[in-house]
């Protein structure tokens, strides 16, 4: 079943096309990785999906019903797909707990002390339940990135979007959040991910697709993209990666 | 083992005997001196000026302060019943202003098309009241309206006419104060309050409003600062305050005292705020300074 579909997206702004065509589906439990060099328009894709970015041409569905349809809450849209973030973003001025809480007691409007249990179930989770009332900041990256992901599982998501989520992480503290993630991948949550790590792609991605300059060159298996890339574009990326 | 440094030719680590003095452990005592003397000095002026006496007897008699303070028998002037109204003018209106001032700075900072014509209105609002000296601006609203002759606007007290001229003035001030703390959260927390699928006013009340408060305390505290200092202006519209009673005292009794008294009353409205402006950015450094490990 489509979760999500990009269809011949494209993205402008101001003059310069972001996205140029971008067709893309997500089933559910797919893993998609989204591959490509800085700039070529992963974030823009993500943001597009769950309407921080609006799209210029094409159409982006979701559970095949489209986005672009005016009739459509955005706010409802957002609570089935969660995104996380390469700078964590965090509340500051929040707990880790009611960094947890905010989205389910504010957004879906459910019942302070239920969604207190099930906070402290996912803090329990990845190991923070006993930093629950400290603030983000006296946390590590790490600590914070996974508190991060948490937040966006309360809301307990069709679709969780991943921006670059170990790009500015400490090299020693990036294998603890995608150890979460390998976890996440096999309990069968469906997410794209924009990522640079390979390893991480192959071992758990249902398709690695690569992007440059908004088209998307090619798309497979981790297997077909990582060994055998069939474009000359997506060798020359991948040996610019290894390197 | 070879040392690193050779034996013999040890660099000394010691600081300085004066520098020890000035900035060591007797640190306090030095700058206890240093105060004394800087004290003694200014009263030295005051005291061996040659015009010194007339100097004391004008500005620092107690007798004649005492009596601008709490007003002569001929009942004329009071500096003590003046800064009553110095008091309640200037806390009326910064009860006023932080509710307009809000107002203004959503207004501005909202992209509602609805508003578009607003915020072109607000953002001319605000380059003309804080351009305008609020001299003028007392001069136009209290003069001025009573002399349009529209309805009850026409017929209020000078009082009332201040209160407007103070508010029209500080609102555009203190709406600039608002919409740079709004703007100086981070983007980044307004797009994680979205992706969580918060309504816009659901964000800002939990996400960008508890942030920029923070930001927005100490330079709202200076604006009240000199918002209390301008009550005195309103005099030119025939109110008597603080300053204005002082001066009827000084021409009646040959005497500037009160015109001291009146000084000393409102550094006691403004000390407090001051430290505490001080206080609260210290504070707010140190928890910034904290965050940015
Ligand atoms: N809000 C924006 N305004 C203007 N240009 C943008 C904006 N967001 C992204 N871009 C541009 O779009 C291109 C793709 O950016 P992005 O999607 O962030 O790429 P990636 O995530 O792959 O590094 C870049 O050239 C970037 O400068
Ligand atoms: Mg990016």
């Amino acid at each position: 079943m489509s979760v999500l579909g990009f269809h011949n997206v494209s993205k402008r702004f101001g003059t310069t096309e972001v996205l140029r065509g971008v067709t893309l589906e997500l089933n559910r439990h797919d893993v998609v990785c989204v591959i490509g060099a800085s700039g070529s328009g992963k974030s823009t894709l993500l943001r597009c999906a769950n309407l921080l970015e609006r799209v210029d041409g094409g159409d982006v569905t979701l559970f095949g019903q489209s986005l672009l349809d005016p009739r459509i809450d955005e706010n409802l849209v957002r609570r089935h797909i969660a995104m996380v973030f390469q700078s964590f973003n965090l509340f500051p001025h929040l707990s880790v707990l009611q960094n947890v809480m905010l989205g389910p007691v504010h957004a879906l409007k459910r019942p302070t002390d239920e969604v207190r249990v099930d906070a402290m179930a996912l803090l329990e989770r990845i190991g923070l339940a006993t930093r629950a009332d400290e603030y983000p900041e006296r946390l590590s990256g790490g600590q914070q990135q996974r508190v991060a992901i948490v937040r966006s599982l309360a809301m307990q998501p069709s679709l969780l979007l991943l921006d670059e989520v170990t790009s500015a992480l400490d090299p020693t503290l990036v294998g603890e959040v995608l150890e979460l993630l390998r976890e996440l991948a096999h309990e069968g949550t469906t997410m794209l991910l924009a990522t640079h790590e390979m390893g991480f792609a192959r071992e758990v991605a249902t398709t690695v697709a690569y992007l440059d300059e908004g088209v998307v060159i090619e798309a497979g298996t981790p297997g077909q993209m990582l060994d055998a890339p069939e474009h000359e574009l997506t060798r020359a990326f991948l040996s610019r990666v290894r390197s | 083992m070879a040392s690193p440094v050779p034996t013999g030719d040890i660099p000394s680590l010691f600081s300085s005997r004066r520098r020890r003095l000035l900035t060591g452990r007797h640190s306090r005592l030095v700058s206890s001196l240093s105060t004394v003397v800087v004290l003694g000095v200014l009263s030295a002026i005051v005291f061996y000026a040659p015009g010194g006496v007339a100097f004391r007897h004008f500005f620092f008699d107690p007798h004649q302060m005492w009596i601008a303070l709490v007003g002569s028998h001929q009942g004329l002037a009071s500096v003590g019943k003046g800064i009553v109204t110095n008091v309640w003018m200037f806390s009326l209106c910064e009860v006023l202003v932080l509710i307009f001032g809000l107002l203004l700075a959503w207004v501005r900072i909202s992209r509602a098309p609805v508003l578009a014509p607003l915020r072109a209105l607000a953002t001319i609002y605000t380059d003309v009241f804080r351009g305008i000296p609020i001299l003028l601006v007392f001069i136009i609203v209290g003069f001025g309206l009573a002399e349009l002759n529209i309805g009850w606007i026409s017929h209020q007290t000078p009082a009332f006419y201040g209160c407007v001229a103070i508010t029209l003035t500080y609102t555009a001030y203190v709406a600039e104060v608002y919409r740079a703390g709004l703007h100086s959260v981070p983007h980044g927390q307004i797009l994680a309050a979205r992706s969580l699928g918060l309504s816009q006013p659901a964000t800002m009340r939990q996400v960008i409003f508890p942030q920029a408060v923070r930001t927005v305390i100490p330079p709202l505290l200076n604006d009240f600062i000199s918002m209390q200092k301008d009550t005195a202006l309103v005099s030119i519209l025939g109110i008597v305050e603080a300053v204005q009673s002082a001066q009827i005292d000084a021409a009646q009794n040959f005497n500037d005292s009160g015109l001291v008294v009146a000084a000393l009353l409102f550094l006691l409205m403004t000390v407090p705020l001051t430290r505490l402006t001080d206080r609260l950015i210290a504070k707010d450094r140190t928890r910034r300074l904290a965050g940015a490990a």
